[in-house]
């Protein structure tokens, strides 16, 4: 079975893996990062986004053997030191979230956008959210709480996730 | 005024967890030694099974078992029961189809189980079941519901024409008097398209079964692990009701989909204690297209008799509605009694006659989903008063205004066996035409046409049933259960607070909501409260969440229980101040001798109850309550939604331009969580208006909409912003909270709200969902003129 290594928030990793386990497979299951989520299996609700390489990726659509050597950023590592990433604080702020589940894709997304534009509109912000779904919030306060923490990291930005 | 207490927007508690991914859903717990499930479903909508060769997967790599239906006959395993018993109007029972954990003779829909493998790894599960050789004898579905009755096949053989019943409400003599005698009648018929639930969690599974202990512990996605547990115990014969502990931890939405005991859980909670070692299960989305309830799908042909005037003088409803293959736990309630009773609206109408014929189809069987049975109704209510008001020539909010029960009517009884405890219909009609600008909207209409769209508005009045329910009604009723609610609230010695609930939260944060409920009401810091739900092992028997229940029926059973604990804290703090019970008041967390300064606070009570070096001598130690609460009616929350769309003529497509929400939940405990119920529940009935529709193939049975890519779910940027507002409110009578519920609201009101809308922006009626295609041919038949003439 192939050798697959990577930086996992941070920390070296590596694992044998069959060649068809995604990367949320290995993710969930050996590392025990289960805060990365399944919702779909043909690649739309977004639950299961990472930040790989710096960008925003569905990792049910990336074979764990594709991210060999690759910089993997998940929820658990957004955090740091116990603090929350304003992203996390506005999505509790804002009441962005119910159930949860689609949460961490929801802000793994979101952290993408505001990487790559710091200052988006309503509008720019739910069309970024096109791939990721969420049955509970309406989306109204995931909104909020994306433009709400844009505003905070415009005035305190962050170093680099 | 207590910190985060009753009425304050306070971020939720469970938050933390979640946004830093570190919520723990059943799929995110692994036990060793775990075998994984995977199940082989059926292809076919209906069939004969003819063999099952276990041996042609038996040998391939990890597999363990493959159970069928004949293993879990053979092991005592029983079939799946819906738990509402309905009658017909000829006094016969409903006819129930005999439904299996596991299919035996035939299969019924495409996605009904056939067999479970069980292997070491999912791979090795899902190799061996794509593997598995099943023989079929093809069958003649029954899949389209308008002809079920006369159709040639039978989804059960026993059941003649696929009737499960034929069941009425309301007085049909009073209604055709009143038709005859009406200056005007409108009809309509109304499809009310077939959803699939779709919460963002799949449902799962893991069991596992302790032979020392004889025990079998379930995790599962579930609303009411009580209901879970009593239901596999009683009736499927998984374990003793003592020896199955039933846990739903954190749970990715339900909206009814887990409400239901499913077959699937069953055979994992059999097969763990079979073959000894835990298994676990996960759906696959493309399954739970298949294999989780779906809502509505109702075809009703509606009349309603109103005078020259526009007062309603009566309705006449006849609905056939679609079950599905099976009866799903409780599916037969909900085109019934959650349906027909909600028919009256917010009108004062004097007769109503409700006739409903409930059809087994060869489809996914159908039960409650977010409103069950209610959107359903108010649907059809809105779109006759709206047809009314076209007839008559009559605005659309005056209609309503005309015939709204009134403020002082309270209680009312309608003719449709309810009696709604409160309301205000005329105040949130009134605030919400004004936040929406409705006196202007003829400019707004001008100014889009000048742009080249077509641009209307629409109104909906909602009535809702919630606070399910007052259990001696429901089970006069049909109800298999008492439908009160449990909790207990303990202190600690140190002060501290855990609740125990028999309700379930999956999103609704009652986590935060209660500890605001007994931080009111015993006076402690709200960070000092913790609530403990969905572990049968941990909690009181409860009944869980569903039907907007929990704040109104579970909230005020914590708050008795707080009252319970501060009657006997007085009794202590008498003791320990030296005054007769009688002089001790307590308030904001303190026991004070009245009118003077000695006080106890509520923790060194609590500290004395479980340290009794100086204790009344007729009382027992500790300091802990449990209460039950059976409500007294329903909690009948209502509102008044105004959405504005604009439609291009060109494409069909409608956009959501402007929501304006006013409700009137009673009293609200946390505004923010109440808000975003209210957002979830109107996006949801969007989907419901705009996008969703589950549809068969009329030929195979095949469900042609089976992922996310052909079942359109609603996404950020369909959705508008919202304006939500509450009503300065009616608090209900029926819990000493005054709280009516508030998470169906949404998914009630808003389909109606749009349809009418887009009713008035093309001139022409279509049917949910109004996808661009079906607005657009509609705008075709009428040869529109075009809008920027
Ligand atoms: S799990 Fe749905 S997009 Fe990845
Ligand atoms: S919070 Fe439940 S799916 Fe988004």
């Amino acid at each position: 079975m192939p050798q697959v290594r990577m930086r996992v928030n941070g920390r070296e990793v590596s694992g044998e893996v069959e060649p068809r386990t995604l990367l949320v497979e290995f993710l969930r299951e050996h590392l025990g990062l289960t805060g990365t989520h399944v919702g779909c299996d043909t690649s739309q609700c977004g639950c299961c986004v990472v930040h790989v390489d710096g960008r925003s990726v569905k990792s049910c659509t990336l074979l764990a053997v594709q991210c060999d050597g690759a910089e993997v950023l998940t929820i658990e590592g957004l955090a740091r030191n116990g603090e929350l990433h304003p992203l996390q604080r506005a999505f509790h702020e804002c009441h962005g979230l119910q159930c949860g589940f689609c949460t961490p894709g929801m802000i793994m997304s979101a952290l993408e956008l505001l990487q790559r534009n710091p200052s988006p509109s309503e509008g720019e912000v739910r069309a970024w959210l096109e791939g990721n779904l969420c049955r509970c919030t309406g989306y109204h306060n995931i909104v909020r709480a994306i433009l709400r923490a844009a505003e905070e990291m415009r005035e305190a930005p962050q170093p680099a996730a | 005024m207590v910190e985060k207490g009753i009425g304050q927007p306070v971020p939720r508690k469970e938050d933390r967890r979640f946004v830093t991914g570190r919520g723990r859903y059943t799929d995110d717990i692994n036990l060793p030694g775990q075998l994984h499930a995977v199940f082989v479903r059926s292809p076919h909508a209906h069939a004969r099974i003819r063999r099952i060769d276990k041996d042609s997967v038996l040998g391939m790599p990890g597999v363990v078992a493959v159970l069928t239906g004949a293993d879990a006959e053979a092991d005592g395993i029983g079939p799946l029961i819906c738990g509402w018993m309905i009658h017909s109007r000829d006094g016969s029972p409903m006819k129930m189809g005999t439904h299996r954990v596991l299919a035996t003779d035939k299969v019924r829909y495409v996605g009904d189980r056939v067999a479970c493998i069980v292997a070491e790894t999912p791979h090795q599960a899902r190799d061996a079941a794509e593997a598995l050789v099943v023989e079929y004898e093809e069958l003649e579905p029954v899949v389209d519901l308008a002809t079920a009755h006369d159709a040639p096949a039978r989804v059960h053989d026993d059941i003649p024409h696929n009737l499960c019943y034929d069941w009425e409400l309301g007085d049909r003599a009073a209604v055709d008097e009143a038709f005859a005698r009406a200056a005007k009648v409108v009809s309509l018929d109304l499809t009310n398209n077939r959803l699939v639930p779709n919460a963002m969690e799949p449902r799962a599974a893991l069991a596992a079964y302790d032979p020392g202990k004889d025990e079998i512990t379930l995790y599962l996605t579930s609303q009411n692990p009580h209901v879970h547990r009593l239901v596999m115990s009683a009736f499927n014969n998984i374990a003793p009701e003592h020896k199955l502990r039933v846990v739903a931890p954190d749970v990715g939405g339900g909206f009814g989909s887990k409400i239901f005991i499913y077959g699937e859980e069953c055979v994992v909670a059999w097969a763990a204690r079979r073959l000894g070692r835990p298994v676990k299960w996960r759906e696959e989305r493309s399954e739970a297209f298949l294999a989780d309830a779906h809502g509505r799908d109702h075809l009703t042909h509606a009349e309603m008799a109103v005078d020259e005037d526009g007062r309603i003088l009566a309705l006449r409803v006849d609905t056939k509605a679609n079950l599905g293959a099976y009866m799903s736990t409780f599916s037969s309630a909900i085109p019934t009694y959650l349906y027909a009773p909600l028919l009256s609206g917010q009108y004062r109408i004097p007769a109503i006659y409700a006739r409903v014929r409930t059809y087994y189809t060869n489809t996914t069987p159908v039960d409650a989903y977010r409103g069950a049975g209610r959107p359903e109704a108010c649907y059809v209510v809105e779109t006759l008063v709206d047809a009314a008001a076209r007839e008559l020539g009559l605005d659309r909010a005056e209609i309503r205004r005309r015939n709204f029960i009134p403020k002082d009517a309270f209680p009312y009884e309608t003719p449709v066996i309810m009696t709604y405890d409160s309301g205000d219909y005329a105040t949130c009609l009134e605030r919400a035409l004004e936040l929406a600008d409705y006196a202007g909207f003829e400019q707004r209409r001008r100014e889009a046409a000048a742009r080249g769209k077509l641009r209307g508005i629409g109104i909906a009045c909602y009535i809702e049933a919630c606070g399910i329910a007052p259990s001696q009604a429901a089970i006069s009723l049909g109800a298999g259960v008492g439908l009160w609610e449990s909790a207990e609230v303990r202190f600690t010695h140190t002060g501290k607070v855990q609740v125990f609930t028999g309700t379930h939260t999956h999103g609704q944060g009652h986590e935060t909501t209660f500890s605001q409920l007994v931080a009111e009401a015993l006076g402690v810091p709200f960070e000092d409260v913790e609530v403990i739900h969905g572990d049968t092992a941990a909690t009181p028997v409860g009944m869980g969440t569903y039907g907007s229940r929990s704040q109104a029926v579970g909230g005020e059973a914590i708050l008795r229980a707080c009252n319970k604990i501060i009657e006997k804290g007085k009794k202590i703090a008498a003791h320990l101040l030296e005054a007769s019970d009688a002089d001790i008041e307590f308030e904001a967390g303190t026991f004070r001798v009245k009118g003077t300064d000695r006080q106890k606070t509520i923790q060194e009570v609590a500290f004395a109850a479980y340290v009794p070096s100086s204790y009344p001598p007729d009382l027992e130690p500790g300091l802990e309550a449990s209460a039950f609460f059976d409500p007294p009616n329903f909690t009948f929350p209502s509102g008044t939604y105004v959405c504005e769309v604009e439609v291009d003529p060109e494409t069909g497509q409608v956009s959501v331009e402007k929501w304006v929400a006013v409700d009137d939940f009673g009293r609200v405990i946390n505004p923010l969580i109440v808000e975003g119920q209210v957002h979830g529940g109107v996006v949801q009935g969007l989907g419901q208006a705009l996008l969703e529709h589950a549809i068969y193939d009329r030929e195979s049975g095949q469900l042609l909409t089976g992922s996310f890519m052909d079942y359109a779910m609603p996404r950020a940027d369909h959705v508008p912003d919202f304006v939500v507002e509450f009503a300065p409110g009616s608090p209900s009578p029926s819990n000493s909270l005054g709280a009516k519920g508030a998470g169906e609201a949404g998914a009630i009101g808003a389909p109606p709200a749009i349809m009418n809308a887009i009713w008035d922006a093309i001139g022409v009626r279509v049917e949910m969902p109004a996808t661009p295609e079906r607005v657009w041919r509609a705008l075709q038949s009428v040869r529109m003129p075009q809008a920027a003439e």
